[in-house]
């Protein structure tokens, strides 16, 4: 036997499961730069999701809906509590607040004329309303945040609804960030900023602190807007039962609750990854809220963070949401991490699927950007169509579901009709686990 | 002159009565009477009205006026011309908190002192405060003019971006990027402008110019590398 023949049998390479490639590449970025990492978009970590909940179709139980004759109604109105005019959606599916800024003009537009053919609203961002949103969208819910840019009363009074943004899932507590790259000539005039500026906003309102002053700004919005369109206040997830009875206490018509799913054009990762609780940890503590306050359906309740499939939108109102909002999945319905750019991905270091850098708008896609040639690469028009039928998808999936449990509208999903695939979900969800009448922390369970 | 009293006349037909005014209407002068206290009075005004509240007010008095004058005769609540764009806003007494927040445009007028957070996040309003401002004074302040005739508290012009800032008296401490500035010939004539139109009577001379350094407009990265 050769001497190659008695080799001492060596360790293999053991990567840590603490210091992995990812998080130390993270530290010699960091070390490099001085700088936390910046990007957009919501929570990639793996949290417990609607993906852990399954339907129990109806059986000898229940019986089924004919799913393709027989009827299942979509609609829902919003602000019914104290607005002369509430909204009413076709659909339960919102589009998110996203600002003129962060997206270029046309994907605004774009937003705007899907949302408004297939029958629902889409909302202003952290940087005031422009006229082609306006122009574009039937229902513009008009977002009132800390940072005040572009808020004037003439567009508060061309508004549908105003949404006071208390907070967002991917940086409760935290304030918008909009880099130098984006601040272009007419993002700097609508904020009255410098242009180029590094754009770090404010994470508390600027003239309330509290329920008890909240309440006396929601006055003050009725009465500019003379009590004519629903007031809704926006929370990050985190303490939701408490967050929506206060909200609902200061005179909220609808609560938006967003959980760490939900994306943001920029802030730090190590915020978006860290605070916050997963979408669907929030819903039923605060539907629990709205019953303990009797307002559950009278103060409506929209959930956003993750929400993709039409599944996703029957769990989430199976669970006790009146309607759903989406961003992220309207960014990739109108072509945002599109496989066709990838050639480009790979210049900028990523590639499809996991392009984030929306802050440095540079975005192939043309979409989160305010470079006018990039910007060009999207059509308002054919983005709008790609969104109404994402849009249209979604709600025939839903339907398709609620119809298979017997359900004639959409807000007759309910808990009994999902099972939990883990522990955690169970819990979170207060569903049973699968196959069994049990979840953590059922009353009387003695867990 | 037509009078609105406040103990006989719901807070929601004040506004909407004052809210109808359009340019060019006859009746141009508003008495309110017995405010209490009251929040949310005349928000939301849209017409070169003259209205004048009798006492004193509760949280945002004159919230987004747009080219309105608003006389209070008594002193503010939280919030006072919260968001203005136009017009002028007169405290004959003292304001609370976040006094012209926001504010767009307009000339907000307190002779009295004004409470904390006094301008901020002002975005091209003037503001011009016969007596002292509180801490947090014209925090993140864009745009616009902070006019103070006596003394400034803590942090005045925290993370301050282009608005000026004059004090006469002292300022406690300056905030983050707030620094003094060289009060050149064009600020005196400003500062003049300012006095003349609030009614003041002080020499430009005696002021102090503040503004921003400018260190916090971008990240500071270690380009090294």
């Amino acid at each position: 036997m050769s001497d190659q023949d008695h080799k001492i049998p060596r360790t293999v390479p053991i990567q840590s499961a603490t210091f992995s490639n990812p998080i130390n590449a993270e530290i010699r970025r960091a070390a490099a730069t001085g700088i936390y990492d910046i990007r957009g978009g919501g929570a990639k970590r793996r949290v417990p999701h609607f993906d852990d909940l399954l339907f129990l179709g109806a059986s000898v139980s229940r019986y089924p809906l004919e799913g393709y004759r027989e009827r299942c109604d979509t609609s829902v109105t919003l602000g019914t509590r104290f607005a002369k005019n509430p909204i009413k959606l076709d659909i339960p599916i919102t589009i998110a607040g996203m600002s003129f800024g962060a997206l270029s003009a046309q994907a605004k537009e774009a937003l705007g004329r899907g949302a408004s053919a297939a029958g629902t609203s889409t909302t202003t961002g952290d940087g005031g309303m422009t006229p082609e949103e306006r122009g574009h969208s039937s229902k513009l819910v008009y977002q009132y945040l800390p940072s005040r840019y572009g808020m004037n009363p003439d567009d508060l009074r061309k508004a549908d609804a105003i949404e006071i943004v208390v907070g967002q899932g991917a940086k409760p507590g935290g304030g918008g960030m909009l880099l130098g790259q984006k601040i272009s000539d007419r993002v700097a005039e609508m904020r009255t900023l410098p242009k180029g500026i590094d754009q770090r906003s404010a994470c508390r309102h600027p003239d309330w602190t509290g329920p008890d002053d909240l309440e006396i700004k929601i006055l003050e919005l009725r009465e500019i807007t003379g009590w004519r369109v629903p007031i809704y206040v926006k929370v990050g997830g985190t303490r939701p039962y408490f967050d929506t009875a206060l909200a609902v206490k200061a005179g909220a018509d609808v609560v938006v609750l967003d959980g760490m799913q939900g994306g943001t054009a920029a802030t730090q990762d190590v915020f978006i990854e860290h605070v916050g609780l997963p979408t669907l940890a929030c819903i039923r503590p605060a539907v629990r809220a709205l019953q303990d306050l009797g307002l559950h359906r009278e103060v409506q309740l929209v959930v956003s963070g993750g929400i993709r499939t039409g599944a996703d939108v029957a769990k989430a109102l199976a669970l006790g949401a009146d309607a759903v909002a989406i961003g992220t999945a309207a960014l990739v319905a109108l072509g945002d991490n599109d496989p066709k750019w990838e050639a480009e991905y790979q210049k900028l270091g990523t590639t499809t699927g996991a392009y984030d850098d929306w802050h440095e708008g540079l975005d192939p896609a043309g979409i989160t950007t305010q470079d006018p040639e990039l910007a060009k690469r999207l059509d308002p028009v054919e983005g709008g169509r790609r969104l109404r039928n994402y849009l249209k998808v979604m709600t025939l999936e839903a339907q398709t579901i609620a119809r298979a449990c017997g359900h004639n509208h959409l807000h007759n999903l309910e808990p009994e009709d999902l099972c939990a695939l883990t522990m955690e979900a169970a819990a979170m969800a207060q569903v049973p686990l699968a196959g069994t009448d049990w979840y953590p922390g059922k009353p009387g369970s003695g867990y | 002159m037509s009078q609105i009293d406040l103990a006989t006349t719901s807070l929601r037909e004040l506004n909407e009565t004052l809210q109808a005014q359009k340019g060019g209407d006859n009746q141009t002068a508003w008495e309110i009477l017995n405010p209490r206290g009251s929040h949310a009075l005349a928000v939301g005004l849209d017409a070169p009205i003259e209205v004048t509240v009798k006492g004193h007010t509760g949280y945002y008095c004159a919230g987004m006026n747009q080219q309105a004058t608003v006389h209070v005769e008594g002193s503010v609540g939280p919030g006072v011309a919260e968001n203005m764009m136009s017009g002028a806003v007169i405290v004959e007494g003292d304001a609370s908190q976040y006094a012209g927040a926001t504010g767009h445009g307009g000339l907000l007028v307190i002779k009295g002192n004004a409470s904390s957070r006094c301008g901020i996040s002002m975005k091209g309003i003037d503001i011009v405060v016969q007596g002292n401002i509180g801490h947090m004074s014209a925090f993140m302040a864009q745009a616009g003019n902070l006019v103070v005739c006596g003394d400034a508290g803590d942090a005045l012009g925290d993370s301050l971006y282009e608005a000026r800032l004059f004090v006469r008296g002292s300022v406690k401490s300056l905030g983050a990027d707030c620094i003094e500035k060289e009060m050149r010939p064009e600020h005196l004539d400003l500062l003049t402008d300012l006095l003349t139109r609030a009614g003041v009577n002080a020499k430009p001379e005696e002021f102090r110019r503040y503004g921003s350094a400018r260190k916090l407009y971008n990240f500071d990265i270690d380009n090294a590398y």
